[in-house]
């Protein structure tokens, strides 16, 4: 254990670099893992980023040849997996990580070396993908790194027809990161079920802890199918299995079906701590408690519970059976009942409120307009006749954006301008922050709104250039100035950062006004957490405290 | 920020971005099929869905616009009321007190639970109508059958009915009032999965090996189509395109007819002819008539009475056969077919014969 100051605090001014090193490295602390999993997080954002800016730049223009046709393929397959496995699945863990066990007043997760362990499972998961670019030079120079597409579909994948190494490093690199995420979510869910603190029940818990829950669950559930098919997978191409090799008699529809059975909840485990950040940062900055606590939490479980029941809709085209299709055309259909009673529930919490439009909130304004641009489409998607016109086009490709880009990415901005005080103890600069989130969403309206015309236009996704004489110039072109706009917003973003650490205003114990627990320690936190465990008596404890003639236990 | 704005100047501001955005959104769309140029190959637009012109892909727009308006009428209520808490309810400059709490309404949140279900209801039963009458198990009566067989990068098209085989371009006749032809396709794959979509004459159907699929068309409108491969199916899927012609019902008689035949055998071309029977390209391309009878490759009897090549690539022309004969690595790099390092005069004497083949 290293020294500690008055306030609790290694004593960091004192350590070499070495001495630091060591203590990143060999950490269990839940808050030290958080912040690796998230920083780490970011900076496969920037590359996934600058994958689709090649892409977009490729794009811009019909019949282009900037890029060869096999790089264009990396990149999407190499942008498509980083932002979902390498991006999205470490963000929301460490943001999870480090929130949680404050929230819950715990003072670390149920098993801190599982933690550890998961974190640098993902970790060398992701290096290992990305080795493929160096080490998957396999027969006739077709190596590199993985062109079959994030969601890889036999036989495509079969050594028939993708030779050398880079779909193993695929297959590898995400089954070992997976394994991390599995044991990230028994970790959750333990902490969760057995570690809150004096006082907490169940239904006293932050809707983020609910939320992050049924995620936890999901996790738990939805990707041992992935891992499962990925070592099939992994005998047909080392060992001439043949799950998926058609000319073996193996069938393609199987991995169809078992991909989606974990890609489709996977969707909803990206987008579900999206719903857990805004259900914090609405309620703080509109002064008002969440409208609807009960609903909020019944939505979320059935959310939880339905989404693992509307995977074949990625296959209204494959050719099923009309019964099949009508089936989890109303099951996908279903699901957007509960997501579109967060969605009035959010807003029935602004409604009547005093709303403080500092950055977090506008990142979380903005998660709502354009989440709920994602979620009516995706309702259009449901409609299988409308499917099979739009499926594999770049409607699709808007769809998702603007659910994962526009919905996950823009609620992560929000958790992290919300909570980087508590984590580093300094403010992050508003000014820029603003111009970040304006650059943000005009750029990603330009980029991702363009695509839904140019997919009904009939334009498919995953092609690395078009003819002259279709009618989807204009929209590409848009969508790549878009890009530019983006890259913009990021800069800020990432100066903000920069700035803010080195001489950010200091943030002090509760600079929101918060009412989680996480606001009643330093900023930042001591390693213990809380001196003392706290007690808690309703959902907002802080308020509570806050104000002892109103407290919130008397209506609860 | 906000002093110098009064509620009259925001509730107008507001208007003109609402309008904006309305005007953006209905015409573009319209427009951006309206005014798409007509291509190089003889196709008549863009290949949009609002643009319909055969039975299934009319019936699934009329579906769409009702999904559209249910879906848009959503986004205008939700976003409307964003945009006014937005405005309504920022807090005041030197406003520290909190808001009244209130934490929740039984009938309100009741209420926006049944509204959505009930919506959700319609939507279901109206779209489950239209699946049943689109996806067909089994050929409509009177229909022309055809199987599809997708290859990487290319599609052939099997006219069992008639005994042959052509590639990349599928010629069918338009269905009248007095008698209707739907076309039910089978849908098969050589290799990899697939996806066979040309937007204005129906939905897409996924090919898929080891897995028999149908596709029921029905042009109700003469001209030329143009779809592509819709799945992902390694380098070339960009350039996997389709076009469809649709015929009236003598002109698609005499095609077939002229489609039966063999192929032309010209003796001016005879040293063009003999290179490519002593080459390797008999090994994968059927010349009907010839010794020529590979079938990993298009069919090229009568290669010439198509307005493409390689899949789409490039328009069937004298100069760009020549190139795609000397090297289609260079037309479409990555395509299954090789280089064979002909000589110039060799590549200019076999498409002399490539030419004949009408």
């Amino acid at each position: 254990m290293t020294a500690l100051d008055h306030s609790g605090n290694p004593l960091r001014a004192k350590a070499t670099f070495l001495g630091r090193m060591h203590e990143w490295v060999s950490t269990a602390d839940h808050k030290k893992l958080g912040v690796m999993y998230v920083t780490t997080g970011l900076l496969f954002f920037l590359i996934g980023g600058l994958e689709a800016t090649m892409m977009r730049w490729q794009l811009a223009v019909p019949d282009s040849s900037l890029l060869s046709p096999s790089d264009f393929n990396r990149l999407f397959t190499m942008h498509g997996t980083t932002m979902v496995f390498l991006v999205g699945m470490p963000i929301l863990l460490g943001v999870a990580n480090y929130i949680i066990p404050m929230q819950i007043g715990a003072r670390d997760l149920a098993f801190p070396r599982l933690n550890a362990f998961g974190f640098w499972l993902f970790l060398f998961g992701g290096l290992l993908l990305y080795f493929s670019y160096f080490g998957a030079q396999g027969l006739y120079g077709m190596g590199s790194s993985p062109d079959v597409g994030w969601f890889a579909y036999a036989p495509l994948t079969e050594r028939t027809y993708s030779r050398g190494h880079s779909t193993d490093y695929w297959i590898l690199g995400l089954l070992v990161s997976s394994f991390g995420s599995i044991a990230t979510g028994i970790n959750l869910i333990t902490t969760i079920l057995t570690m809150r603190c004096p006082g907490m029940t169940l239904m006293k818990m932050p809707v983020m802890v609910w939320v992050m829950l049924i995620d936890a669950i999901l996790i738990m559930i939805a990707m041992p199918p992935l891992a499962a098919a990925q070592v099939m997978l992994l005998f047909d191409r080392l060992m001439g299995a043949h799950f998926f090799d058609v000319q073996g008699g193996g069938s393609a529809i199987l991995w169809q079906n078992l991909f989606w059975f974990f890609g489709h909840p996977e969707v909803y485990i990206l987008i579900l701590p999206a719903f857990a950040y805004v259900s914090e940062i609405i309620p703080v900055f509109c002064r008002k408690v969440i409208f609807g606590y009960p609903l909020m939490v019944a939505a979320t479980v059935s959310i939880g519970f339905i989404s693992l029941g509307v995977w074949v809709h990625h296959l209204f085209a494959l050719g099923l059976s009309p019964m099949v299709n009508t089936i989890f055309m109303g099951s996908t259909m279903l699901i957007a009942i509960p997501t579109g009673l967060k969605m009035f529930n959010w807003v029935g919490t602004m409604i009547g409120g005093k709303i403080r439009f500092d950055t977090p909130m506008l990142f979380s304004t903005g998660f709502l307009a354009l989440f709920l641009i994602g979620g009516l489409t995706g309702v259009m998607l449901s409609v299988v006749p409308f499917d099979w016109q739009v499926s594999d086009s770049y409607f699709v490709v808007g769809h998702f954006h603007y659910v994962l880009f526009g919905g996950l990415v823009f609620a992560i901005f929000a958790a992290i301008y919300y909570w980087f005080p508590k984590v580093t103890g300094k403010m992050l600069s508003e000014t820029l922050g603003k111009w970040q989130f304006w650059l943000l969403f005009i750029g990603f309206n330009l980029t991702f709104g363009p695509m839904h015309v140019s997919g009904m236009l009939g334009m498919p996704r995953r092609i690395y250039t078009y003819h002259a004489d279709r009618g989807w110039e204009l929209w590409n072109m848009l969508s790549s100035i878009g890009v530019l706009v983006q890259i913009a917003g990021v800069t800020f973003f990432v100066w903000n950062v920069i700035q803010s650490l080195r001489k950010g205003k200091d943030a002090g114990a509760d600079p929101w006004d918060g009412w989680t627990l996480e606001w009643a320690t330093t900023s930042p936190p001591p390693e213990y957490n809380f001196e003392e465990i706290p007690k808690v008596y309703s959902c907002r404890p802080l308020w509570d405290l806050k104000h002892p003639e109103d407290p919130d236990w008397k209506y609860e | 920020m906000s002093r110098r704005i009064t509620p009259a100047s925001r509730r107008s501001l507001l208007r003109g971005i609402a309008i904006a955005m309305l005007a953006a959104i209905f015409l573009a769309v319209p427009e951006a099929w309206a005014t798409a140029p007509i291509c190089e190959n003889g196709a008549t637009a863009s290949p949009t869905m609002f643009a319909p012109r055969s039975v299934p892909a009319k019936m699934i727009l009329d579906l769409s616009w009702l999904v559209w308006g249910i879906c848009f009428g959503i986004f205008l209520i939700m976003e409307g009321l964003i945009i006014l808490c937005i405005f309504k309810y920022r807090r005041a400059k030197d406003d520290d007190t909190e808001a009244p709490q209130i934490y929740g309404s039984n009938p309100i949140e009741l209420a926006w639970t049944i509204v959505p279900t009930l919506i959700v209801f319609v939507l279901f039963l109206v779209s489950a109508r239209t699946i049943f009458e689109i996806e067909k198990t089994s050929a409509p009566e009177g229909s022309l059958e055809i199987t599809v067989i997708g290859h990487q990068w290319w599609w052939e098209f099997d006219y069992p009915e008639y005994g042959f085989v052509t590639a990349n371009e599928l010629h069918v006749p338009a269905t009248r009032d007095g008698k209707r032809v739907p076309i039910y396709l089978t849908l098969e794959s050589n290799d990899v999965i697939h996806s066979f979509w040309v937007p204005q004459l129906g939905g897409k159907t996924d090919v898929v090996p080891n897995h028999i699929n149908h596709l029921w068309l029905e042009p109700t409108m003469t001209g030329t189509y143009v779809g592509q491969c819709a799945e992902y199916c390694g380098t070339q899927h960009a350039n996997m395109l389709i076009t469809v012609v649709v015929h009236p019902e003598e002109e698609f008689e005499k095609w077939v007819a002229h489609q039966k035949t063999e192929a032309v055998d010209d003796d001016t071309v005879a040293v063009g002819r003999d290179l490519f029977q002593r080459t390797a390209c008999i090994n994968c391309h059927t010349i009907r008539g010839t010794v020529a009878n590979g079938t990993f490759a298009p069919d090229l009897t009568h290669l010439m009475s198509r307005s493409v090549i390689g899949s789409g690539v490039v328009s069937n022309t004298a100069d760009n056969l020549a190139i795609w004969v000397y090297d289609p690595q260079i037309l479409k790099p990555g395509c299954r077919m090789p280089s064979m390092k002909l000589t110039k005069k060799d590549v200019t004497e076999i498409v002399q014969y490539l030419l004949t083949l009408k």
